[in-house]
């Protein structure tokens, strides 16, 4: 079956802009996936008991025998005096660096009570590599609710290793933004093939190995939520490659080929090695196509994929968009996904959770992409809904993934239809 | 500061939102950043709840800091009374919100809301934990509640069995049951039925399931049965002293402790014991025929459960009871009995005490599973933490209490209290052992070929390693220097797997203490008879 998606305008309404109660997670959430990549990494959250709790609710902690990931719980004590809690701090990481003699790079996470009171994770972080010189790195980031949402703590935790990337000028494409190891192998051996040599990534499997970065550069993101992390390497001389994103065929294809115009290379090669992976990506994805077709699509903001899955299931699935809601709108970033967003779109920016679900009653969709905390009570009401978080644990980057990507919205719908209990 | 990577409890203001999200007619106004919205998911994904928990966040960011957040405070609470028109109104901050001190409390109070009931909630996040924020906030809701009706000073005590006076059957109110709790639901249905049957009736059940016009109703029972002390013993001692109303201690979980509550129960409501609640000849009473636990427990395949070396650990209340239960009703040998809850380490000492054991209080799961391995028990009754560390160390184990996971909302009726409860209790604490004739007949036939070391057909996870375990080599080294003969090797394998590391280690210290460099199967057997005699 060939695709003709829908010609985009590029005329979208203006967005509509809420604020009100937001139900979204804050960045520590990303600690999830991030330690997952960098097996050699430990993210110590400097938090209360509400972080730990907030950690382990969304990352089902206790399969692990000993996390990657902690949390120095702020006392009574610590609030008292400062001068104490970066005391505090300096014996609790000892601690933990006697207890993990593998960690070979330690995120000192901010939360929302360390930003409060001030607690100065930069200094401690130059203080603590000092006294564990040569042994182990630590860096900060802040993964606080009150400056971050859910997947922007990744994009703090690559801004803390930029400092620390080689300098060359080398050429090469750097692919920024945390991918399935499967699919990042998949990911490189492809552009290996369209004749682009050099391929690193960010964050690395190990986090001691970073890659360079320099004016020869060209910097391919693999996630939108990327913003800081885009301008820290573009300031270290790498080149914004500008694509949509990999998610979905035409999106993977267009994004591949960008990288592939960017180095120069023909458009015959890139046709001779994409265009068969195109057809059969197709393919994979016409069953799914079927179920989701016609179907109503509201999408709450919350994972920052948003905007590019909406013009995924759109154009490729060929459902309808009844709103696209994103936590925060950085154009720049979005300018190529936005164009190719069906004409009359209507984005909303921010929440006003109570305002929103009104509308989403008022609309009922098909089906609804949430967070877990909605996700019951608005199947209770009669809609299907898709939990947003698996998006971001689920390998669904590339040409390969888009059916596995269109299955996660058909199935809740096909399940639906499936249930009988008459 | 403490380094957590899991935490038994959520903080206090979660269990704040556990008695929000328990009852009908009241909202929660929380100032608490975006993140702190993660907390519907306990109640919407872990509760599989059909509705969003009744809180509404304030969800303030850095930029808002720098101007009003109490401005953002008082619209939340405006917005909010008007959306969702509460009852009663709780108004309260987390951590980050602490620290800002803005007094949402204060705020609301001067909003004027007339008479609609507002309820200031000061849970200090950076000490305290989530039982003690349920507990805290069910006793401030119903404190302010029952403001009208505080009885003037000197006021006697209302007579418990005025209920005769009045002409009708007397009636308790069942305190503690909430959302995140162990089987609640459950308990409830099966205590209403059992008081039921002895001629008593329930009058409110909160938070579960109340609303605020029930919580005022209260006083109006001749007595409270405090369920959950976790959650209620504030408030029961409160209305104790204020209301003097009687309070019911005994939580029936188990036929002892179930006989020993329905016993309570009649004297504090000078009821006249039943025949089947009073001690038979051999002190056994015919209301325990109500459950199978007892004839379960006597009958002959039962026997191999004699001796069991069981591990127990949760919150207080489950891990007394359970330890309890397992002791003195299932013949088992509890090695090892602690609790997280803090609030109640005096109870649960001194129980360890009554069993000879070492109380664990901790709410470190890494201290918890090293006593586990170092207790080698043959069943841990645990937490779903205990679970994973049982699976771990290749230990079979039952859950017995909270924290709550999806698994612990069954489908079916399955509650721990009560008579039903002792036979849920039974079943699944006995199931992952295995049973008595298979345990003998792989007894018998445990040299065969086919029976390899750790074999348990039934169970799913696998032939377990026993933990901390070296393979087995024909000579092998022990601890500091010591050398294992390969006949002693070869008797130590004969011993069951999971006893096997905890023989080998008191022989080793046996040895070292006889000043013995290689141990043979005498020394096993010596080591044997020595630590048997203690």
């Amino acid at each position: 079956m060939a695709l003709s998606p829908p010609p985009a305008s590029g005329a979208l309404p203006p967005p509509l802009k809420e604020s009100g109660q937001r139900e979204v997670f804050c960045g520590l959430t990303s600690i999830v996936w991030l330690h997952r990549r960098m097996p050699d990494a430990f993210f110590l959250v400097v938090g209360s008991r509400t972080c730990a709790h907030l950690i382990q609710s969304a990352a089902g902690v206790m399969i692990f025998a000993e996390p990657r990931f902690g949390t120095a719980i702020l006392g009574e004590r610590d609030l008292a005096g400062l001068a104490d809690a970066n005391e505090e701090l300096d014996r609790l990481v000892a601690q933990l660096l006697e207890r993990r003699p593998e960690i070979r790079t330690l995120f000192l996470v901010g939360s929302c009570p360390s930003e409060v009171i001030k607690l100065d994770l930069a200094k401690a972080a130059e203080r603590l590599n000092r006294q564990h010189a040569g042994r182990v790195m630590v860096l900060n980031y802040s993964g606080s609710g009150i400056e971050t949402t859910f997947t922007q703590g990744e994009d703090g935790a690559l801004q803390a290793l930029i400092p620390l990337m080689p300098a060359s000028s080398e050429q090469q494409l750097l692919i920024a933004g945390t991918l399935a190891d499967a699919v990042e192998d998949r990911l490189i051996g492809l552009f290996h093939k369209l004749g682009i040599e050099r391929v690193a990534s960010l964050p690395p499997r190990r986090s001691t190995e970073l890659p360079a970065v320099g004016p020869g550069t060209k910097l391919l993101l693999a996630q939108p939520f990327l913003s800081g992390t885009a301008r820290a390497l573009v300031d270290r001389g790498a080149e914004l490659i500008r694509a949509p994103y990999p998610f979905g065929v035409e999106g993977s294809r267009d994004w591949m080929a960008a990288a592939a115009a960017a180095f120069g290379i023909a458009p015959a090669q890139v046709a001779a090695v994409l265009d068969p992976l195109v057809e059969r990506g197709q393919r994979a994805l016409a069953p799914q196509r079927e179920t989701l077709a016609g179907k109503r699509l509201f999408l709450l903001p919350d994972s920052q994929l948003e905007i590019p899955l909406a013009r995924f299931l759109s154009r490729e699935c060929g459902m309808e968009l009844v709103e696209v809601g994103t936590p925060y709108l950085d154009r720049q970033l979005m300018a190529e996904e936005l164009e190719l967003l069906p004409a009359g779109t209507q984005l909303s920016e921010g929440q006003h959770v109570e305002n929103q679900l009104l509308r989403v009653r008022e609309q009922r969709p098909d089906l609804v992409v949430c967070g877990l905390g909605l996700a019951n009570p608005l199947e209770a009401e009669g809609m299907a809904t898709k939990w947003s978080i698996e998006l971001v644990f689920s390998p669904i980057h590339g040409i390969d993934q888009a059916a596995d990507l269109a299955e996660l919205f058909a199935r809740p719908l096909r399940r639906r239809a499936a249930l009988s209990f008459a | 500061m403490e380094l957590t990577l899991w935490t038994y409890e959520g903080p206090p203001h979660v269990g704040a939102m556990r008695i929000a999200a328990s009852m009908e007619g009241v909202h929660y106004v929380l100032h608490a950043p975006q993140g702190d919205t993660y907390a519907d998911l306990l109640f919407t994904m872990i509760e599989r709840r059909d509705k969003r928990p009744p809180v509404t966040y304030t969800t303030f960011q850095a930029r808002d800091l720098g101007g009003d957040t109490a401005e953002l405070v008082k619209r939340s609470i405006a917005d909010a009374v008007a959306r969702f028109e509460p009852e009663a109104l709780l108004v309260g901050e987390s951590c980050t919100a602490e620290l800002i001190q803005d007094q949402p409390g204060a705020l609301a109070a001067g909003m004027g809301f007339g008479a609609l009931p507002i309820v200031n909630l000061e849970l200090p996040a950076y000490s305290k934990k989530e039982n003690w924020g349920a507990a805290e906030t069910f006793y401030q809701l119903v404190r302010t509640l029952l403001k009208p009706q505080l009885p003037a000073p000197g006021t006697p005590k209302p007579d418990t069995a005025r209920w005769r006076a009045e002409g009708r059957r007397p009636r308790v109110n069942l305190l503690g049951p909430s959302l995140l709790g162990f089987r609640c639901r459950d308990d409830i249905r099966e205590i209403t039925q059992l008081l039921g049957s002895y001629g008593i009736d329930v009058s409110v059940v909160a938070p579960l399931g109340a609303r605020p016009a029930d919580l005022q109703r209260i006083p109006t029972a001749d007595a409270n049965v405090c369920l959950y002390p976790e959650v209620a013993a504030t408030l029961c001692s409160w209305l104790e002293r204020q209301f003097g109303m009687a309070c019911v201690r005994t939580v029936p979980i188990g036929i002892g402790a179930t006989v020993a509550f329905l016993r309570e129960v009649h004297s504090v409501l000078g009821l006249e014991l039943p025949a089947e609640l009073q001690p038979g000849v051999d002190g056994v009473c015919e209301a325990e025929r109500r459950s199978r636990l007892p004839w379960y427990s006597r009958s002959v395949d039962s026997t191999y459960l004699t001796g069991k070396r069981v591990f127990v650990f949760g919150d207080a209340t489950h891990a007394i009871a359970a330890a309890r239960i397992a002791s003195r009703e299932l013949g088992f040998q509890v090695v090892g009995l602690g609790s997280y809850s803090r609030e109640m380490a005096r109870e649960l000492r001194a129980a360890a005490a009554e069993l000879g054991v070492e109380p664990l209080i901790s709410d470190d799961y890494l201290a918890v599973e090293a006593a586990i391995a170092e207790a080698a028990p043959e069943l841990v009754l645990g937490t779903q933490m205990e679970r994973h560390s049982a699976k771990r160390l290749g230990i079979p184990c039952a859950v017995i209490s909270t924290p709550l996971h999806v698994q612990d909302v069954p489908a079916r009726y399955a509650p721990q209290m009560g008579f039903e409860g002792a036979n849920v209790i039974f079943d699944s604490w006995v199931h992952p052992l295995m049973m008595g004739l298979e345990e003998h007949l792989i007894g018998m036939f445990r040299h065969d070929f086919e029976f390899v070391d750790g074999h348990r057909s039934h169970l799913g996870d696998g032939a377990p390693a026993a933990p901390s375990e070296p393979a087995l080599a024909p000579v092998s080294a022990g601890a500091a220097g010591l050398i294992w003969s390969p006949e002693g090797e070869a008797e130590l394998a004969k011993i069951p797997f999971f006893v096997r590391g905890k023989v080998r280690k008191n022989t080793e210290t046996y040895a070292r203490e006889r000043g013995l460099a290689v141990i043979d199967s005498e020394a096993l057997y010596e080591a044997k008879a020595h630590f048997s005699r203690n």
